[in-house]
């Protein structure tokens, strides 16, 4: 009981935390979760953590809100995905309505802008740490179809501003009819011999 | 009554904006601005703007910008869990469905299809914050005059450490942002 509450403030905390600190939207928060769940807390998989964000990429709402639902599921249940909404929500909720009261000031202050244009430079860092390490990963499968689909996809969404929601649903329709013929071959070969 | 129609509204955004971030911001502008008149266009930019300065996801940014001015802080809570609703019931369902099914070989082969695609998407987002901290609004230019080499060394250093140290990104950013407005100010 006691090991349940401390996951539970783990996870409340964990999200609330990542997310007051996510300058720069949606995917910016994909890494950092990344490294918190993934890298320090262990509580889940590099692959499940993409899966799920291949789920949150492809339901509808904020990637960061819906990315939060499914690891709080994962770990937790729905209990769990209650309390990461709520650790995702809360920071924006309470930061916006503050700016809300002064927000020309703060939209014109110089010192505010110079420190994000400073951060810009930093997130793009903390961003391309991430796209090395995951990269990498899927090149070390040595799977030429992986690493075709990584390619392409970039290029279709970088390049030539494809909506991702189609990129998703012709790489995973790629991914079942690569698995289907490994599968038969598999089955054939286990007759042969 | 108006706090029902904001529940409705962004209800409404957060049913139909599937992919995040920019993809919103239309949807958001066709009800708060042309449909109900809650923001005058520019506030929509200035709310655009601030937004983008401010962390979290602007499809929430909104809820919580546009139900505070027209209804105080119940209008932005009420906007908020509007907007995340048909979050929280369809990603419930995909994640039951998910966590049931994904032993099966055709999602196996699904989920392996889409892996190498969300490397892709995260770099395609550095390369979009990349660019804008390196060239500005104005996107890549072959004009060396053109680079702001203050981003430029930021980033150097900042993967450099990132990839040595393995420090929290949370510090990365902090430290970027600070040393960054230090040396903007300054200039």
């Amino acid at each position: 009981m006691e090991k349940r509450k401390q996951i539970y403030r783990k996870l409340f905390t964990s999200t609330f935390y990542l997310s007051a600190f996510t300058f720069g939207g949606g995917f910016v928060i994909i890494p950092l979760m990344k490294k918190k769940f993934v890298d320090d807390l262990q509580w889940v998989d590099e692959d499940e953590m993409l899966n799920l964000t291949a789920i949150a990429q492809s339901s509808p709402g904020a990637v960061a809100v819906n990315a939060a639902i499914l690891l709080g599921y994962k770990v937790a249940g729905i209990s769990g995905a209650l309390l990461t909404i709520l650790g995702t929500v809360l920071p924006p909720l309470i930061i916006l309505s503050v700016i809300s009261l002064f927000y020309t000031a703060f939209r014109d202050n110089i010192v505010v802008k110079a420190v994000l244009k400073g951060m810009q430079a930093g997130i793009a860092a903390v961003i391309a740490d991430v796209v090395i390490n995951l990269g990498s990963n899927v090149l070390k499968e040595k799977d030429m179809i992986s690493a075709l689909i990584m390619a392409g996809a970039f290029i279709a969404t970088y390049l030539l501003k494809i909506n991702v929601v189609y990129i998703i649903l012709v790489c995973g329709c790629i991914g079942a009819v690569k698995i289907l013929i490994q599968t038969k071959k598999v089955h054939k070969d286990g007759v042969h011999k | 009554m108006i706090l029902l129609q904001l529940f409705w509204s962004f209800i409404q955004i957060g049913m139909f904006s599937i992919g995040g971030g920019m993809a919103a911001i239309p949807l958001i502008q066709n009800q708060v601005v042309d449909l109900h008149h809650w923001l005058t266009l520019s506030e929509f930019t200035d709310l655009i703007t601030i937004a983008e300065m401010t962390p979290g996801p602007i499809a929430i940014n909104s809820a919580t910008f546009v139900g505070i001015r027209i209804a105080g802080i119940p209008g932005a809570i009420i906007s908020t869990i509007g907007c995340v609703l048909p979050s929280c019931i369809i990603v419930s369902i995909l994640a039951w469905v998910y966590f049931r099914f994904k032993k099966l070989t055709v999602m196996q082969g699904v989920l392996s299809g889409l892996r190498p695609v969300i490397a892709a998407l995260i770099a395609s987002a550095g390369m979009s914050v990349f660019t804008l901290a390196v060239w500005g609004e104005g996107g890549f230019s072959t004009n060396p005059q053109a680079i702001n080499l203050v981003s430029v060394l930021i980033f150097a250093a900042a993967i450099f450490i990132l990839l040595k140290w393995k420090p929290d990104p949370v510090y990365v950013m902090l430290g970027s942002g600070i040393i960054g407005g230090i040396i903007y100010l300054i200039m």
